[in-house]
């Protein structure tokens, strides 16, 4: 008894080592989970941002906005973000017949407000009105015009949220989808398409904006 | 074809038409009101304007689906005796010649009289520019609008 006694006092240290390196394998796995857990959750955040990312490059940028350029100042752009407060129609770009004003919100005045011809889709026929269900010109607080701009300046006025419609990187990415913008596309008969096809542009618009939206030199 | 439900000049129709026939031949051809007129049919020219819920719209190129459940008015539902202010006016000026675009004409100055009750030349042309009247009588319907509005207000 003696004996049995004293040897399980002998014995309570090294119970309370082995509890103790049990206890030190169990949080140094806790934490190796913690840690690849955290690596991971950086990780994606890391490429969330990567994503979203500008990684300048002004010659990839600027030689795509040269060809998104080439759309925004074509006739299916250009005639809805006229210089003045009238729309342009055709191919030439000439003032829209009867002189339908743009008014406060855009969408003209009185009687002469855009869906009062303009339906939801394009009217079958040549020389018919073109539609789409939000048929507008930018408001006259923000008139965002392209007729007349060079280059330079029309890619400035893109990237100033004071002129572009308070857009941010996510918003001028997601505007290339608009309905209207995506209108240009489908004209409707007897109106020339833009000289690229929508993907082109749309690659062109987004590898602008990502590369740093430079705006060119002229 | 499909059943189309209208509320036109306080009426209500239950037509079974294409839902893409223009609203102006429904009201012609369908519903016998033929004071709105066919013009151009491309909307260039404004002979067809009718209400289609106080707005100003080209009946030759509004699909009938765009006006189910709306409410439509047309030269012949402008007021009950044929009085509306502008009637008035236009009999008073005798502004019509030929008188192919005037409901067209009346149709858009009423427009213009409910959202400007007192409108200059220049609220006058902005207004009536999507108007054309061959025989020109545009001098006369600009008169004729001042003198609605005077009637309107009670001034005249």
């Amino acid at each position: 008894m003696r004996y049995n006694t004293r040897h399980k006092k002998e014995k309570r240290p090294y119970n309370i080592v082995a509890a103790l390196a049990v206890l030190a394998i169990i949080m140094t796995f806790m934490v190796t989970i913690a840690a690849n857990s955290r690596s991971t959750a950086l990780r994606a955040t890391e490429d969330e941002i990567i994503d979203d990312a500008v990684k300048r490059d002004s010659v990839k940028s600027v030689a795509a906005f040269s060809k998104v350029y080439s759309v925004l100042i074509s006739p299916r752009c250009v005639n809805c973000h006229p210089a003045g407060d009238v729309p342009l129609q055709g191919d030439d770009s000439h003032l829209h017949t009867m002189f339908p004003q743009r008014g406060k919100d855009g969408k003209g005045i009185l009687t002469m407000k855009c869906t009062n011809c303009h339906q939801p889709e394009n009217t079958p026929g040549t020389h018919t009105p073109p539609g789409s269900p939000n048929w507008h010109l930018p408001p006259a607080d923000m008139k965002m015009v392209f007729e007349g701009k060079s280059p330079r300046e029309l890619a400035k006025q893109i990237m100033d949220p004071t002129k572009n419609g308070n857009k941010d990187m996510k918003a001028l990415i997601a505007h290339a989808d608009d309905e209207l913008v995506k209108w240009g596309w489908q004209p409707g008969e007897g109106r020339t398409l833009p000289p690229l096809s929508h993907r082109e542009f749309k690659e062109a618009w987004i590898t602008w904006l990502k590369n740093g939206a430079y705006a060119p030199t002229n | 074809m499909a059943t189309i439900n209208l509320k036109i000049n306080g009426n209500k129709h239950r037509l079974d038409v294409d839902p893409s026939t223009p609203l102006l031949w429904v009201l012609r051809e369908h519903l016998n009101l033929v004071g709105t007129k066919y013009g151009c049919g491309v909307a260039a020219c404004g002979a067809c304007v009718v209400h289609l819920d106080g707005e100003a719209v080209r009946s030759c190129v509004t699909k009938i689906n765009r006006a189910a459940d709306k409410e439509v008015v047309t030269i012949e539902g402008i007021s009950e005796k044929g009085d509306h202010p502008l009637q008035q006016a236009w009999e008073q000026i005798d502004v019509p010649q030929c008188g192919y675009c005037q409901s067209g004409q009346i149709m858009s100055a009423a427009v213009l009289l409910r959202e400007i009750p007192n409108p200059t030349d220049e609220d006058i042309d902005l207004a009536m520019s999507g108007n054309i009247c061959r025989c020109g009588t545009y001098l006369r319907i600009r008169k004729a609008i001042h003198l609605a509005a005077e009637i309107q207000q009670g001034t005249k």
